[in-house]
């Protein structure tokens, strides 16, 4: 117990509280709130939150709109089983499979000499550059995004979906009710818990999301605020330590207002599992 | 009751799914076998330039080392940990469960931040320990695998009955060390090696941290080939993908004999 507590205090807790105390203090030793309402009152940085919130957000959407209607449509009856273990496993290394190898994966798919870009431009004679797609535009990085997010929602929403008895369906049909009336009062309501806490933990994803983002922009192309704390911290050195704590505080706080959604949620979801 | 056939709208998702996971797979493969003198397909010669590359035998040794005493150190510090709140103190439970939660609010970016001010600034701490991988960046990727290693060990230990074990190991006159080594660990091995494996996965791809604090792992060498070599660098992340699907698909085969399953999600990106 007290080796753990130790080790989790030295590289967990007192380098995050660091972290949180440095985003109020200033130039002169003393506590100052500049810092922080700094991200409010500057344009670039209040930019970054938001094109972070809208990326996270939109991807977190639509992987899981996606996510929950491939997982239902591997696990549902009819569906041969090996195909739903097949979208399982792969999920499971797709959900793993981030970062740096994630963007050059794209960047060989849907970069300028991309394999899909010359097959489009060579089938249809359209060059998707020259009408305004990038990888490395909000756009770009939401497509690359989505190969991680749809594989998590894949991972966490299927238990659920397992979870909905066949009882339920063939009760709810026996009594006369459509496919519309069983989905609309008895499959929604007893997998919306799980889905908004899955949604939550997909919001979660990207948004403290670096290394892919990284490898698509080169740092520069495109303000995320996981970008911006690396572009403060360079060569470990902060070279702007008041920015980037301000920003990992901020972070923090938009992660710690999930997490305080997501414990209420995943506890209402556990009511019907077993 | 007549057989099930497979929905039309089920075969339409699970087409564009598959073809959405596949397109970049096989882009990638395709990109790797370019030539590099005319850009033309097939040729083999992106990948001779990778295993031929001192770099990339370099880094991948030193990424697989620093995953190999990350899994050490998690172990050593979390099976002890895990058994002692399930055996002793059960109403720890809940607090140990939520630090596992708190990597995920404290995440890479942040707390790479943290690391470098915490030990530069606040403690001051010598070159030799800033400066080595094996005690710096382990030591911070020790707290990115615990919630991990955690959830599967914390799976495995509810799975077996520790309390008899431990009374009927101690009652044979078994040491605490005797008890943990030859009658728990056995007993969770499955649990634990899931949890080594999905470490190695996440060090071998971790870039946030090495990468601002300047180490050179193999995500950075992956990193610094595609800024002059991009078929290479589709080459060396094909193989970096292996690496990922073989630690996965360890999971999986294991899980499988010890009939249990414990795959979770990663963060290394």
């Amino acid at each position: 117990m007290v080796p753990f507590f130790a080790y989790a205090t030295m590289f967990l807790i007192l380098p995050a509280a660091v972290v949180m105390v440095g985003a109020f203090k200033s130039d002169h030793g003393g506590y100052t709130t500049s810092n922080v309402m700094a991200i409010l009152r500057t344009a670039n940085l209040r930019d970054a939150f938001w094109a972070s919130i809208k990326l996270s957000f939109w991807t977190a959407v639509v992987g899981g709109l996606f996510g929950l209607l491939i997982a239902y449509a591997s696990i549902r009856r009819g569906t041969p089983s090996w195909i739903r273990s097949a979208f399982g496993t792969f999920s499971g290394v797709a959900a793993n499979f981030g970062g740096i190898p994630l963007a050059f994966a794209f960047i060989a798919t849907l970069g300028t000499i991309g394999i899909v870009t010359q097959f489009i431009d060579s089938t249809f004679g359209i060059n998707i550059y020259e009408h305004g797609f990038a990888i490395w535009s909000p756009r770009g990085v939401e497509i690359v995004y989505l190969y991680f997010q749809i594989p998590l929602m894949i991972l966490v929403i299927a238990p659920a979906i397992d979870g909905l008895k066949a009882e339920w369906s063939e009760a709810s049909s026996n009594l006369g009710a459509s496919r519309y009336q069983y989905w609309r009062h008895i499959g929604v309501p007893v997998l919306m818990p799980s889905i908004l806490g899955a949604l939550v933990l997909l919001f979660g994803n990207a948004f403290a999301a670096y290394a892919t983002a990284y490898a698509l922009t080169g740092g520069t192309g495109l303000p995320l605020v996981p970008i911006l704390i690396g572009n403060d911290l360079s060569g470990n050195v902060l070279s702007n330590p008041h920015e980037g704590q301000a920003l990992a505080f901020g972070m923090f706080v938009v992660l710690a207002a999930m997490m305080l959604f997501y414990i209420p949620l995943q506890r209402r979801a556990s009511r019907w599992s077993k | 009751m007549k057989k099930q056939r497979i929905a039309p709208s089920a075969v339409v998702w699970l087409v564009l799914g598959a073809a959405y996971f596949l397109i970049p797979l096989i882009a990638t493969l395709l990109f790797s076998l370019r030539s590099l003198q005319t850009g033309h397909c097939c040729t083999l010669s992106s990948y001779g330039v990778i295993l031929h590359d001192p770099n990339f035998w370099a880094t991948i040794k030193t990424s697989f080392r620093l995953a190999l005493e990350t899994i050490v150190v998690g172990l050593l510090l979390f099976v002890p940990t895990i058994y002692w709140v399930h055996l002793k103190v059960p109403r720890m439970r809940p607090v140990v469960g939520f630090m596992a939660l708190v990597p995920f609010v404290i995440p890479p970016i942040i707390l790479v931040v943290g690391l470098l001010k915490f030990f530069k600034d606040t403690l001051h701490a010598p070159f030799w320990f800033l400066g080595k991988p094996d005690l710096f960046l382990v030591g911070a990727y020790v707290i990115l695998a615990f919630p991990y290693i955690y959830f599967s060990l914390d799976a495995g230990f509810r799975a077996i009955d520790v309390h008899t074990l431990t009374e009927a190991s101690q009652n044979l006159g078994a040491s605490w060390r005797t008890t943990l080594g030859r009658v728990i660990l056995p007993n969770i091995r499955v649990a634990a090696l899931s949890g080594a494996f999905l470490t190695l996965a996440i060090v071998m791809g971790e870039f946030t941290i090495a990468s601002l604090s300047a180490f050179n792992t193999f995500p950075i060498y992956l990193q610094q080939i595609n800024q002059d070599k991009a078929y290479p660098a589709a080459a060396a992340t094909l193989l970096s993908f292996g690496i990922t699907w073989l630690a996965m698909l360890s999971i999986l085969l294991i899980g499988r004999r010890g009939g249990q399953r414990t795959v979770r999600v990663g963060i290394g990106r």
